[in-house]
């Protein structure tokens, strides 16, 4: 069965290779756990959870004399995020636009990468997701001025190291944190690039959903896991005279498998100047 | 450095092309060893020292494989091309053929249930 029913949209060819090219593009951009943990997939829709290996005690049964558990699954989580285009818009990519108005298409994207993406680094209670920034056990570090985050680096590394969690690693950098090693420098030398001259086994990634600073983290594999059923899509709901909705959906689900593996260094949120 | 073979400066890679590297270098190590033992092994005069050198090429294959299976995990066009052909039957050179004809109707539409095959994004994919 076709959950996505695109065949039922008064969508053109041409149309449907623009919108999901877009989409496509955008979700590239701006996913960044799934440029930094473990990807098991696609799966495809009927995976409906994932299975932990565990196992929960529930007490009494109905029975005396046996002991009952629950095979411990993490269900997957299902995601749709509904946008609206214009029709006439979309029909001309057959006349060969090339310039459609994609706005709808780019704010959802976005919108869907940042769901991904928060439920990875900050966890998603409902969803039954720990992210892993809250299942880390290391002490978080203070990044309390632009110019120490070269220092914050490296005490993060040390700590990783010191638990034994081994490189390569990754640096997710919160919008505020990426800005400022794109653009400060100490003594001229832009801090980007004194990070990664130091360190060049860590990769610097964009993760602008990851609020309040960054993650160091080991992308050695075997750590992290994001399991998807059905990937990123689009379908379609309704449409009517000139308008038709559509969506971007997919279902997954993310585990911690080591929670020492990652460390947060916290940006201070009240340094609005540079403190030199 | 772990490997000679870099083609570019190796400042000029990512650390997810060093990795594949990495990897690729040691799948071919294996295949090589595999081939060597097979080779010895059928050479040999000695009937003990021949189980040694097959069990040693079995053990190569095994690595093989464990090598395989991560590029795998870390290439979408490594995954799509092993499901499509690893088990498939038939002549093999119809089985890419097969499988379009198979997939059935939609035209305009993506592969995998018409997701956009994001996949993972690990390695600068």
């Amino acid at each position: 069965m076709d959950l996505l029913k695109r065949k039922h949209a008064p969508l053109t060819a041409e149309a449907w290779e623009q919108v999901d090219g877009e989409a496509s593009r955008v979700l590239k951009l701006y996913l960044a756990g799934r440029k930094v943990v473990d990807f098991s997939g696609p799966h495809g829709w009927k995976l409906g959870a994932v299975n932990t290996g565990r196992v929960e005690p529930i007490g009494k049964g109905p029975i005396a004399g046996a002991s009952y558990a629950l095979r411990s699954v993490r269900p997957l989580v299902e995601v749709r995020a509904p946008f609206t285009m214009k029709i006439a818009e979309l029909d001309d990519a057959s006349r060969g636009a090339d310039d459609l108005d994609l706005d709808p298409v780019i704010a959802v994207a976005e919108r869907v990468a940042r769901a991904e993406d928060t439920a990875i680094f900050h966890g998603f209670a409902g969803g039954r997701i720990t992210g892993i920034i809250e299942a880390s056990p290391h002490k978080p570090i203070a990044v309390n001025a632009i110019l120490e985050w070269p220092r914050a680096v490296v005490s993060a590394l040390e700590t990783l190291r010191a638990a034994g969690m081994n490189g390569p690693y990754a640096l997710a950098l919160g919008l505020q944190g990426y800005d400022e090693l794109d653009a400060d420098s100490e003594d001229g030398y832009p801090l980007r690039r004194r990070i990664q001259e130091s360190h060049p086994d860590v990769s610097l990634v964009w993760a602008p959903a990851i609020q309040g600073g960054a993650v160091l983290m080991s992308t050695r594999g075997g750590d992290y896991e994001l399991t998807v059923g059905q990937d990123l899509s689009i379908g379609y709901t309704a449409h009517d005279r000139t308008d038709v909705d559509l969506y971007i959906t997919e279902t997954f689900t993310f585990r911690v498998l080591e929670e020492k593996a990652a460390i947060f260094l916290r940006r201070s949120p009240a340094e609005g100047k540079r403190k030199r | 450095m772990s490997s000679e073979s870099y083609h570019e400066p190796i400042e000029l890679l990512s650390e997810a092309t060093r990795n594949m590297h990495r990897a690729i270098v040691s799948l071919k190590e294996e295949l090589e060893a595999v081939d060597w033992y097979q080779q010895r092994a059928e050479a040999c005069s000695d009937d003990e020292l021949r189980g040694v050198l097959v069990h040693n090429k079995n053990e190569e294959i095994e690595h093989a494989m464990m090598n395989l299976e991560w590029i795998r995990r870390h290439s979408e066009v490594f995954d799509t091309n092993i499901k499509t052909y690893i088990g498939a039957k038939g002549p093999i050179l119809e089985v890419e053929k097969q499988q379009a004809a198979g997939a059935g109707g939609g035209g305009t539409a993506p592969r995998d249930s018409a997701s956009l095959g994001i996949g993972s994004l690990k390695g600068g994919k």
